[in-house]
């Protein structure tokens, strides 16, 4: 880790100052990530705007039922806040399927949805990666690409993004509120981070000094029936192979409104929208969750040696659908 | 509990560890943790490809960070002297991890090798200048690819204490005419080292006398090494190791970390502190080999065997590396009428590979243990069931008898506690909501050995008795037992012993490895005993004390203490020692076949849709000889059944073929089980002493591991119907 300044700022206007001001300023939350890429001498900055006590760190229940979480919410605050746990039980589970206690304890919403990938190659300061050196290539191609994406990745990269929580807040319709000089603005969630394409180093549509707020969460009636299923190679502290949010509002056995998100298998946190049209309106039959699988996952494609992947979503897909069922159609 | 009522034995009694309060306080110093004035910190910079030369380092960046006082290079380091080719003859060569001169050489022999180190006034400003250091290669053609590599494998040699190759009549003419059969390949990855301590050193020159706190299981053999290395008399080196965080193998012999910090000691001539980093540990420690084996065998249709044959290929160094026993199991298991048994080995630009904890026992029970399942499958015969069919009144190969050997009793024991007898045979027919579930079986084996070790030990009139030996303690308990042990022997209370060991200076003792140490020293502590017993008794007579404690006979004789001592420190003594110790080992050999076995039973989940697998049950049955310590013991024997897990469903180093470079060197990257991958596991001993070794201790470090990889496939292969032959098996191997 090379040396670098500390500030830490009392107010949002001062942490978005601070950073526009500064060349090679960081926003630092809980630290969790970005120490971490630091420590690999992956991130080089020179000054942490550390922005993790701003006092942004509560849950507020909006007028229209929805909700607005802060982003300097603890990951572990925000899955054991009641209304998140009773009106959107997918992202309290979504939290708890990611890291460890101690890791949840620190790191922050906003945080969570700035985290980067995990692929091995860009992670090994030795290996090409156009992520982290822009034009250098990309060594996962003819490597290990079993943690790589199959759907929305270019030839540039293949690398995945690592959320749990974004996942769950994606299928949600999460807006997220942004902060800068110029003022505030609201992006919708499933528009905040960019496909690679051909500049897979810009991973969001953020400027380099706008700083993310609150996250706020529409009132989704389908939500109080919803699953976060991660599938993972060990049963804690792993990285989704796949993951899936899911939340079903059902009439008898017709499917009145159908959310559906994907993890761990493209470069943004990816909304099911081909399967969400097959869904809506549809019984909720094994037949109707094969066919929504397949229409979300008909344009997927296997990167070398991850070709499992795409069987691994339909079944992950069609059991957590299933699951929904059986509890949604209880008394 | 700690004391016992008088008369009663210590040996056996789950007795609390001694160092367990100073280490759950954090009074144990580990060696990263010694403080020295003027102390300096190292980092390590890694080679970046497998083969090559350096044509230059450029250390001006490095040496601009602040609190930067050498870069040291093949440019400016030292002279060391190279690592001598390993013989038997002479100890200290065969605890070299590898044969390169580190940073003597501008040769590069794998990727991770250290090419230079920082020193710093603080571990930060070390490892932030290692990341500036520049080295540019000329790049040599290299040979990484291991699965590429494997029609190359020759044949590997063997010798008395490990057969390359083993035969009794014609395998495989009987395997082409068996009414049943199973032939199948099994392959398992690279392994590496992660105990809970990384790799460290503290390395203290004054004058030509070096003193070295080092994580090592083989002060003794280290501190020849380093004297050897570093020109130095023996006597002017001291190897300090109270206290290991686990080794496993891993720290049986001496990585560059080692080196490079004593090397560096010696240029700055500060003391300095290198504590590697986890990556450090992937790159710059040996590794356990990957695999391939083939497992053939042949049987009659009531199922007993007319064909074993067990083949494999491992993995070995252009720059040192060791031999693996994978096909051993195979020579010992199953009264099959044919067995041949041949292992080959490639070479590669490679880091050398080492002990891992069971080596080539624990891979290659995968294979068999497999395969016996296989064929109990092809058979319809109950897999418990066709083990004992075939198990052998002798060494199935030469005829050797077993000193011992309680396995079906072992099975029988474990079978009732896990309830075997509820199992319905038919694979994929137990559902449970979403899981699958599924029992499985496998035969646990590691062969018992034993060395000798030098003790001393001193009764004096107050009653306290002390031992000294250089032995090491990982954490398995040795010192606590060597006190039980002592106690025992001696009458006297578990608290009056006072066990001494981790020092050189002591006197000295084996490697901990092998699952010898407990009866090796165990073997000294208690001939020594002996001999203080003898002493004590003439004194009782002499004085008309007879029947009288230790305490009143040696005042009585105004003797203020009796000293007893076992084998010599002496350069002669050593040398004697040591072909003593060659012989009987050799000798032991030829004459039995000596082991711990056991049987593993686990239940185990696998998600009906995604092919996520749970252990979720345990039970395993040993015959381990005596227990000396009922909590020590289960603790290793459960430790080895944890990392057996990792084997099973996690653990794989992610070589990249292209380049040979370690792409996860991380505990995020490499997994091994978290609590939530552990069940409770259940343990049961035999207890039944071995009538040829010390207090019949057949050891217990590494039998625990092995068959745990294929108790979980083959409880996959019932639960799901499909059987996986390559590890680790991971979701995606069962969804395809």
């Amino acid at each position: 880790m090379r040396a670098f300044s500390y500030v830490s700022a009392p107010d949002v206007a001062t942490a978005v100052r601070a950073v526009s001001e500064t060349p090679n300023a960081k926003f630092l939350g809980g630290g969790t990530n970005l120490v971490d890429l630091m420590r690999e001498n992956i991130e080089h900055p020179d000054v942490l705007v550390d922005v993790s006590r701003l006092p942004l760190n509560g849950v507020e229940e909006l007028p229209d039922g929805g909700l607005r979480i802060g982003a300097t919410v603890r990951n572990s605050a925000l899955a054991a806040h009641p209304l998140v746990r009773t009106r959107y039980p997918v992202v309290s589970q979504a939290v708890l399927n990611g890291a460890s206690a101690q890791l949840r304890n620190m790191a922050t919403v906003g945080g969570n949805l700035l985290q980067r990938t995990r692929c091995l190659y860009f992670y090994d300061t030795a290996s090409p990666c156009n992520k982290r050196e822009p034009g250098s290539g990309c060594a996962a191609l003819g490597g290990f690409t079993r943690d790589a994406g199959i759907l929305g990745v270019s030839e540039r990269c293949v690398a995945t993004h690592p959320s749990d929580l974004c996942v769950a807040l994606v299928a949600l319709g999460a807006v997220v509120e942004v902060e800068s000089t110029r003022g505030t603005r609201r992006i919708p969630l499933t528009d905040l981070h960019r496909l690679p394409a051909d500049t897979p180093q810009r991973e969001t549509v953020l400027e380099r000094d706008e700083l993310i707020t609150a996250v706020e969460l529409p009132p989704v009636p389908a939500a109080a029936n919803s699953r976060y299923r991660k599938v993972r190679d060990r049963a804690s502290y792993a990285f989704a192979l796949v993951s899936v949010a899911a939340a079903l509002r059902l009439d008898g056995d017709t499917i009145t409104e159908a959310r559906l998100a994907l993890g761990g298998i493209a470069p943004k946190p990816w909304r099911a929208n081909e399967a969400e049209h097959v869904l809506t309106g549809a019984r909720a039959t094994e037949e109707t969750f094969d066919r929504a699988a397949a229409a979300e996952l008909d344009r997927a494609q296997a990167v070398g040696d991850n070709a499992f992947k795409i069987e691994l979503t339909r079944r992950t897909i069609v059991a957590t659908l299933r699951e929904l069922t059986h509890e949604g159609s209880r008394p | 509990m700690t004391r016992t009522v008088d008369g009663e034995h210590l040996v056996g009694q789950p007795i609390d560890r001694i160092d367990g309060p100073a280490k759950t306080t954090g009074g144990a110093r580990f060696s990263a943790e010694h403080a020295y004035p003027g102390l300096t910190h190292a980092a390590l910079v890694p080679a970046t490809v497998s083969r090559g030369r350096i044509t230059a380092i450029d250390t001006a960046a490095a040496a601009a960070v602040p609190g930067v006082i050498t870069v040291l290079t093949h440019g400016n380091a030292p002279k060391l002297n190279p690592p001598k080719r390993p013989t038997p003859a002479n100890l200290s060569t065969l605890v070299s991890g590898t044969q390169v001169n580190y940073l003597n050489t501008d040769e590069v022999h794998w990727d991770g090798q250290p090419v230079a180190v920082v020193v710093a006034e603080t571990s930060h400003a070390a490892r932030e200048a290692a990341a500036l250091v520049h080295v540019s290669y000329e790049r040599l053609p290299a040979v990484v690819d291991f699965a590429a590599e494997e029609p190359n494998a020759v044949a590997q040699k063997g010798n008395p204490v490990m057969p390359g190759s083993a035969k009794k009549g014609d395998a495989d003419a009987a395997l082409a005419v068996a009414p049943v059969t199973v032939d199948a390949r099994y392959t398992t990855p690279q392994h590496h080292h992660n105990a809970l301590e990384p790799h460290a050193t503290t390395a203290v020159w004054q004058g030509d006398e070096l003193t070295v706190h080092d994580s090592t299981q083989s002060i003794t053999w280290l501190r020849k090494h380093l004297a050897l290395r570093f020109g130095v008399p023996e006597a002017k080196v001291r190897v300090l190791a109270p206290f290991v965080g686990g080794g496993f193998g891993g720290k049986g012999f001496a990585w560059p970390g080692t080196i490079i910090a004593v090397l560096a000691a010696r240029a700055t001539g500060r003391p300095v502190r290198l504590l590697l980093t986890r990556e450090d540990v992937h790159r710059a420690v040996g590794a356990r080999t990957p695999s391939a084996q083939r497992v053939a065998l042949g049987a009659d249709t009531g199922g007993r065997l007319t064909a074993l044959v067990h083949t494999s290929v491992t993995r070995t160094s252009r720059v040192g590396g060791q031999p693996e026993q994978v096909t051993a199991p195979a020579q010992h298991l199953y009264d099959a009428t044919n067995i041949r048994t041949a292992q080959s080995q490639t070479t590669l630009d490679w880091m050398p590979n080492t002990s891992m904890r069971a080596p080539g026992d624990a891979i290659g029970s995968f294979a068999l243990e497999s395969a016996i399942d296989e064929l109990a499958g092809e058979l319809g015969i109950d897999p418990v069931e066709l083990r004992m069919r075939n198990e052998p009144e002798r060494n199935p190969i030469d005829g050797k008898r077993f000193s011992h050997r309680m396995l079906r009793e072992a099975y029988a024991l474990g079978a009732r506690r896990f309830g075997w007898e509820n199992r319905s045979p038919e694979p994929r027919s137990t559902r449970d909501g979403r899981w699958l579930v599924g029992m499985g079986v496998a035969t646990a084996y590691h062969p018992a050995m034993q060395f000798t070790a030098n003790v001393t030990v001193r009764l004096a009139a107050d009653g306290t008795v002390t031992v000294r030996c250089g032995f090491q303690e990982m954490g398995m308990g040795n010192a606590t037992v060597q006190a039980q042990i002592a106690a025992d022997a001696l009458g006297v209370p578990f608290e009056a012993v006072r066990v001494e060991y981790g020092d050189s200076a002591l006197p000295a003792s084996v490697m901990a490895g092998g699952s010898m140490q407990t009866s090796t020293v165990a073997g000294s502590v208690l001939a020594a005993c002996g001999k203080l017993t003898r002493r004590l008794s003439t004194l009782a007579r002499r004085t008309g004390m007879q029947g009288r404690t230790p305490t009143e006979i040696l005042t009585a004789a105004r003797v203020p203490f009796i000293d007893a001592a076992v084998g010599s420190d002496t350069r002669l003594g050593a040398l004697a020692g040591q072909a003593r110790m060659l012989a009987k080992v050799v000798r032991d050999q030829r004459t039995w076949a000596k082991a711990a076995c056991g049987a593993h039973f686990c239940e185990v989940r696998v998600d009906a849709d995604t092919g996520e697998v749970r252990v979720s049950r345990w039970t395993a049955a040993f015959d381990v000889g005596r227990v000396i310590n009922r909590k020590t013991a289960f603790s290793q024997l459960r430790g080895g059944i944890v990392m057996g897990i990792g084997m099973a469903l996690f653990e794989e180093a992610l070589v990249d073929r292209r380049t040979g470079r370690i792409m996860n060197p991380s505990l995020s990257g490499y997994h091994v089980p978290v609590h939530a991958d552990v069940p409770p596991i259940d343990i049961a001993c035999l207890d039944e002493p071995d009538p040829t070794m010390p207090l019949g201790i057949l050891g217990v470090g590494e039998v625990g591991i092995t068959g745990v990889a294929a108790a979980i496939a083959n409880a996959i292969h019932h639960a799901t119907g499909s059987r996986i032959r390559d590890l680790p098996i991971t979701p995606d191997k069962l969804v395809t």
